[in-house]
């Protein structure tokens, strides 16, 4: 268009020309987050220079709950928190509560043996939906389809155990709810060698897929020191640790095994990896990712191991537990595919059945709190990909 | 496609009312709105996924706008502060619109409705529910089978010729169970049942 | 490091200002006084023996029996707990820190009772704060930003105490 100005004054309006900082509101109705989740961005242009997360859209009162019924009736509402993984949360519970009872010993070995198994399946099936909706988050359709097929496998390998695929409530207190069916474990094996080599397509679908690499290497890099500071815990830390400098592998499975989880074999994985592409630094989003693809790879050895051990397994899958709570405190940490979650129960000092205090640590939580550090200075379309690779699932955010 | 199945081989007319073909075409695309809130969200997402396929029923094109949509799954718990949200989205839905509640939570609050303080007793205080689906999560099928009953709903409008809408629905399409054989007959159930009790015992300290 | 050797070097170091130990419960842990809250939290980070550099939890517990009848059989004298549970990343090891609160300042319902944050110490230490600050109603002195984190920013009450009534409406949707 011809200018109206003379050639001075056009000057003066090129410069005009700059950015608003601009308030976006990101969900909480949106479709690449998590669950329900609000952001509020404020940006310059395609710049965001600050991220406010707004949690509570999800809130459903767990701890009020826990403390008026008890244990066994709030197992359930456990499973409801962590959604994808019901197993790995019915079992921090059972455990926080053995422990206040004393009973963390007496729990025979059929029972750990089975806890350590639907565990591990069920990180494995968590680690799936993961993933498969990373790839959602980052605009590839295909891998999620992928992921549920694997996914639906495991599913049917849980009803069979308990009747729900979704919402188990099999691990309760003092065990596991029912011994595994009969050929259940050749199932299980069976699925096994189905899925392992499926593990390489998906590193075909995303980890080598060079878009995929472009939308998540250098993106959303925590270092280490702000990870602890934050109480990040799980992929999250891992991401970030570094084998060559020394950090431990900072897994409660190893570091403080609960479950027996000390007889088996298996590693932790830590960067640096053979795969890394050139671009991606430690602690940024691919190797979140990358941690999980290579966590999976391990609980299906733990499944193997468990699988062998369970065919000589001695005890019942389950012992009586105690009616009544005794007064004091325990507070149990376990190592869930999201990170560290924790319970923490307070029995009454009058013996009573209902519990004082049920608190849940939530990994997630603690995970997303530091999101507005981590997204500082990037696209706009980059913090779907980097609040995507912190993997959140906000029932256990908001509880 | 049981309406025009072996009608064209020989070349032929199909005669139908406006109404019908309108509503025939309605209730084979329904977009339903992305509007996942809670675990039942996940099952929402495995019934359009690989196994279940939500497609094959024309519902699969999940919209994340509510303006391109036609029916809200609500999935999951809805509390006070996310109330305001669902009315708001439901508000910005083109009409027809349709509304499932999915699961126990938003059919009357579910394992919340004692000490939940802060979850809304249902979602039909909200918005209008036109299908309930049962279940903690319901399982896929359920959610098909719900949407099948919206399809009848569709199929039964009549917002050309302005009439009444029948009285009751016939429902055309619906699932079936078929018993697994532990369970065949009274007698298998209950003598199955005994079993796992047993089986579920657990041992003295 | 076992609880009872925390608990010696932190009783070697602040004296009595640790008003009590308890080595042999399941979770070994120390009460302080509020004012005192932030030096020893500084010295259990900063220490080279104890380096407790994670904050996994904060805790508020409410001890109170709302049922009269019940009251004096409760076991316990109506007050707060704030529970802060630490673990290290380098020693890993585990502590727990208490403080013990009146349910409500100088006894005036409503009026919050106050504890120091601990923000400046763990970062964590933010969003557990604000959620404490939300549902059993601690307010945390010199907190950045204390607003409510789960629950809507006009919500009346903190549900965990144990004398909440539950709303019987909230902007006009029935509650019950
Ligand atoms: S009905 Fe059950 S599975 Fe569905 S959202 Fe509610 S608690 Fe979760």
């Amino acid at each position: 268009m011809a200018t109206i100005f003379p050639p001075e004054q056009e000057q003066i309006i090129e410069l005009d020309v700059r950015t608003d900082e601009m308030l976006v509101s990101m969900g909480p109705q949106h479709p690449s987050t998590h669950g329900v989740l609000r952001l509020v961005l404020r940006t310059d242009g395609e710049v965001v220079s600050e991220v406010t997360p707004h949690l509570g859209y999800l809130h459903r009162c767990a701890e009020k709950i826990g403390e008026n019924v008890t244990p066994i009736q709030f197992i359930p509402y456990t499973d409801r928190m962590d959604y994808l993984a019901g197993m790995n949360m019915n079992l921090g519970y059972s455990l926080a509560v053995e422990k206040l009872c004393g009973l963390t010993d007496k729990i025979p070995e059929k029972a750990q043996v089975i806890r350590v198994l639907v565990c591990e399946l069920n990180r494995i099936a968590s680690h799936l939906v993961g993933i498969g909706a990373y790839g959602l988050d980052l605009g590839t359709f295909s891998p999620f389809l992928y992921a549920f097929r694997e996914r639906e496998m495991i599913l049917d390998l849980f009803e069979e155990v308990c009747g729900a695929r979704l919402t188990y409530s099999y691990v309760t207190i003092g065990g596991v709810h029912d011994d595994l069916p009969e050929g259940w474990v050749e199932r299980c094996s069976k699925f096994l060698d189905w899925f392992e080599p499926r593990l390489e397509e998906y590193h075909t679908l995303l980890t080598r897929n060079s878009i995929f690499i472009k939308r998540t290497a250098g993106i959303g890099v925590l270092p280490k020191d702000m990870a602890i500071a934050y109480g990040c815990t799980g992929p999250m830390l891992r991401g970030s640790l570094n084998r060559e400098k020394g950090d431990p592998p900072w897994d409660l499975r190893k570091i403080e095994p609960y479950c027996g989880y000390d007889q088996y074999e298996f590693e932790v994985p830590l960067p640096p990896f053979a795969e890394t592409p050139v671009e991606a630094v430690i602690g940024d989003a691919w190797h979140r990712f990358y941690v999980r693809m290579k966590e999976m790879e391990q609980s299906a050895r733990i499944v193997r191991q468990a699988l062998r051990k369970y065919e000589t397994a001695k005890g019942s899958h389950r012992i009586e537990p105690p009616r009544h709570l005794p007064p004091g405190e325990a507070y149990v940490e376990t190592e869930c595919p999201r990170g560290q979650m924790g319970f923490y129960v307070v029995g009454r000092p009058t013996k009573e059945s209902v519990p004082l205090r049920v608190r849940a640590r939530s990994s997630s939580f603690c995970n997303l709190s530091v999101t507005h550090e981590i997204c500082r200075g990037c696209l706009i379309a980059d913090v779907p990909a980097i609040v995507g690779s912190i993997d959140i699932v906000m029932g256990e955010v908001d509880r | 496609m049981g309406l025009l199945e072996g009608r064209f081989e020989k070349g032929g007319v199909v005669i139908t009312t406006l109404e019908q073909a309108i509503n025939w075409a309605r209730q084979a695309s329904v977009w339903p709105m992305t509007f996942g809130l809670a675990c039942c969200a996940i099952e929402m997402m495995a019934t359009g996924a690989s196994r279940y396929d939500i497609d094959r029923f024309g519902a699969g094109a999940f919209r994340a706008t509510p303006r391109q949509a036609d029916l809200m799954i609500v999935a999951g718990t809805v509390n006070f502060k996310m109330a305001s949200r669902v009315r708001r989205l439901y508000n910005q839905m083109p009409d027809p619109k349709f509304v499932i509640a999915m699961g126990a939570c938003t059919s009357g609050g579910g394992p919340y409705y004692k000490y939940g303080y802060n979850v809304v007793k249902g979602v039909d205080l909200i918005v209008p529910v036109d299908v309930y689906v049962a279940g903690c999560p319901p399982r896929p099928e359920a959610l098909l089978e719900g949407l099948m009953r919206v399809q009848d709903k569709i199929r039964a409008m009549h917002d050309l010729t302005k009439r009444q809408p029948l009285d009751y629905l016939v429902p055309t399409r619906s699932g079936y169970v078929q018993l697994p054989p532990e369970v065949e007959t009274l007698q298998k159930a209950n003598e199955y049942c005994r079993r796992r009790k047993e089986l579920s015992t657990p041992a003295k300290v | 490091m076992g609880g009872a050797e925390i608990i010696a070097i932190l009783v070697e170091k602040f004296g009595p200002r640790i008003q009590q130990t308890k080595p042999d419960a399941i979770d070994p842990y120390v009460v302080v006084d509020a004012g005192d809250l932030v030096d020893v939290c500084r010295f259990l980070r900063d220490d080279p023996r104890l380096q407790f550099d994670m904050l996994n939890c904060i805790t508020g517990v409410d001890y109170c029996e709302p049922d009269p009848a019940k009251a004096p059989k409760a076991g316990f004298e109506p007050h707060l707990e704030v529970v802060y549970h630490l673990s290290s990343f380098v020693k890993r090891h585990r502590f727990v820190v208490k403080v013990l609160l009146p349910r409500w300042k100088d006894n005036v319902p409503g009026q919050l009772p106050e504890v120091p944050t601990v923000t400046s110490i763990w970062p964590a230490a933010n969003w557990h704060e604000r959620e404490t600050y939300d549902l059993v109603g601690v307010y945390f002195v010199g907190h950045p930003d204390l607003r409510r984190i789960l629950l809507a920013e006009d919500w009346e009450g903190h549900p965990l105490r144990k004398d909440y009534v539950f709303p019987l409406e909230y902007h006009g949707i029935r509650g019950r």
